[in-house]
């Protein structure tokens, strides 16, 4: 499924522009603002939900954390924010350990969860400045009126939350989360069933809060999100995380990337000497799709272009494509299951 | 300390009074009120007095206790279930507060709804019968010691409590038969012998014989026994409210 943004028309085809890849690379590298090691997690009812979980997050990234239902997104985002207690393993925040130094580390935290979970006979105002205080800061006003306003709810200050729409509802919940100006934020799930305008308003705001320094940790199931907003990528299956990368390095190491040409003439068949499991003619004959992998040294592009050459078969136009992240997830997810 | 986070969720729980005005202060004054109306003018003006007390005077301190009773409990179990049961309680795990600074704040709000239904209680009681306070600060101390134990009693069935019947249920069948049963409408050297002695294994006996005794100076036990019941329960109820934190029971998985 392809959800609908802003961007230029080859992002939503499930393609790249080449110069993409020349993409700032990692962001920051002073030590993780985030560090979980030897993370574990055995639910009462005996159910492991987290095996071994080892990563950092990096100071003011977007770090998108795929994986399918159950995979223990929830759970791990639970444990860094206090909510569920590991039943191994450490974790730090901004330096201080969760556990021995919980205030220190909570207070940093800003958690935007999944389901919709609000206060329902509060008004927006009440209830923004109670998340404020319980974090232990003192009354901004100012600030709040600014997160209110920037979340479009300044109109909606006084209502209470029950009459509010679930995106508004899902907004509240932000405002929430940002009320005590934390450094790294959460956001679990935060498009699930949301509409597309507040999809577009969401991730323009993450983007203003990354700039602005905060470090964001997003759980999703649309991976369009996560190649939308994303520096880096985490997958996690089974309570495992199976891969963390650079968002580009993921894409192109184990992307494929396809040659389309478009030809002059339409071909009834291929020559022999191209016969190639990589080679596919249309079945209208007017087009030669060439799949070549991005991490081998040669692509045999050259060599192909040349034979096309000496065939005298003459093209039009060309373009090339790369697989996208939803592509790769499904093939690491399935190829390890 | 984070003093912020105790005000706010005071604060809030406060908030949640004034919203509810109707139910959480008018119902209780209402119905104590009819409870003068009955026993203390109708049928209180043809019982005789007990140890020189009549009848409309001496069932007051019961009847405040009554009402602190039910309303401490019902309120910190309904401000603390409440969250539990809307998912909210997700942002009071995460934040930066301790054990204690919750407790005070949920605690704190739920007695002091309960210090203020009992004043206005014994404002309106006034209205309808004579009597004086002969040990004021006692009776203070005595009606903030019972709103803060129950209170905290309250607390505990609202983390347990994983319905809103189960809510219910401690209230409605162990707290309301055991506070009629403990002496608010009368003295339990009424009582014959043996059933004396099953009613000393009531708590509320304690409290409310305490509490007759800052009016009228007149106990069913003595004031230090009460004071000192009414502190060990206390006792247990933090100890319960700690191995509630500590284990996270109910709370965090």
């Amino acid at each position: 499924m392809r959800i609908p943004h802003r961007f230029p028309s080859c992002y939503q085809a499930g393609m790249k522009p080449l110069d993409s890849l020349q993409m700032p690379g990692p962001v920051g590298s002073r030590e993780p603002i985030i560090a979980v090691s030897d993370l574990s997690k055995t639910y009462a009812s005996g159910f492991q939900a987290l095996k071994t979980v080892d990563l950092e997050i990096r100071r003011g990234e977007i770090f998108a954390l795929l994986g399918p239902n159950g995979a223990g997104k929830t759970t791990l985002i639970s444990i860094i924010c206090g909510i569920v207690n590991p039943s191994t393993g450490t974790v730090t925040a901004d330096g201080h350990d969760i556990v021995r130094d919980y205030r220190a580390a909570r207070a940093k935290i800003g958690l935007v969860p999944q389901e919709l979970t609000t206060d329902a006979f509060e008004s927006v105002w009440a209830t923004v400045k109670f998340s404020r205080g319980l974090f232990g800061k003192p009354p901004n006003p100012a600030y709040l009126e600014k997160i209110l306003k920037d979340l479009s709810l300044w109109e909606k200050r006084d209502s209470k939350i029950m009459t509010l729409s679930g995106g508004m509802k899902r907004r509240v919940m932000i405002a929430k989360a940002l009320s005590h100006e934390p450094k790294i934020l959460f956001l679990d799930e935060p498009t699930a069933g949301v509409d597309v305008e507040l999809r577009r308003d969401m991730w323009e705001m993450v983007r203003k809060l990354r700039e602005s320094g905060v470090t964001i940790i997003l759980t999703t199931h649309y991976i369009e999100e996560a190649e939308e907003m994303a520096d880096r990528i985490g997958v996690i299956r089974k309570g495992e995380i199976i891969l963390v990368e650079d968002k580009t390095v993921l894409m192109q190491k184990l992307g494929k990337k396809q040659l389309t040409l478009h030809l002059q003439n339409p071909l009834a068949a291929l020559p022999a000497d191209l016969q190639s499991e990589n080679l596919q003619l249309s079945s209208d004959g007017t087009e030669l799709v060439y799949t070549f992998d991005t991490q081998t040294e040669e692509t045999g592009i050259a060599g192909l272009l040349r034979r096309l050459s000496e065939h005298g078969i003459d093209f039009k136009d060309l373009q090339t494509s790369e697989s996208s992240l939803e592509e790769i997830f499904v093939s690491l997810v399935r190829g390890r299951a | 300390m984070n003093v912020y986070a105790i005000k706010a969720i005071y604060l809030f729980e406060m908030a949640r009074t004034w919203r509810t005005i109707m139910q959480s202060i008018a119902s209780p004054v209402l119905s104590t009120s009819l409870y003068f109306i009955v026993f203390g003018s109708a049928i209180g003006s043809r019982m005789a007095n007990i140890e020189g007390v009549s009848y409309g005077a001496f069932i007051v301190p019961g009847l405040i206790m009554l009402s602190i009773l039910t309303e401490s409990i019902s309120n910190a179990s309904f401000g603390i279930y409440m969250p539990k049961f809307a998912g909210t309680i997700y942002e009071l795990l995460s934040a930066p507060i301790s054990a204690i600074e919750t407790l005070i704040g949920y605690v704190g709000a739920a007695a002091t709804k309960s210090v203020i239904i009992g004043t206005i209680i014994l404002i309106t009681a006034r209205l309808f019968v004579d009597f004086s306070i002969e040990h004021p600060l006692w009776m203070i101390a005595f009606l903030v010691l019972t709103s803060i134990t129950f209170s905290l009693f309250g607390f505990i069935i609202g983390i347990w409590a994983d319905s809103f019947q189960k809510l219910q249920i401690v209230p409605l069948m162990i707290v309301t038969p055991l506070a009629f049963l403990g002496g608010s409408f009368y003295s339990i050297n009424m009582l014959p012998p043996f059933w004396q002695t099953v009613a000393l294994f009531n708590p509320v006996v304690y409290l409310v014989s305490g509490f007759r005794w800052s009016f009228y100076g007149v106990a069913d036990v003595g004031v230090g026994i009460s004071l000192g019941m009414t502190l060990v329960f206390m006792l247990m109820c933090l100890a319960g409210v700690w191995w509630i934190f500590r284990t996270g029971y109910k709370i965090k998985a």
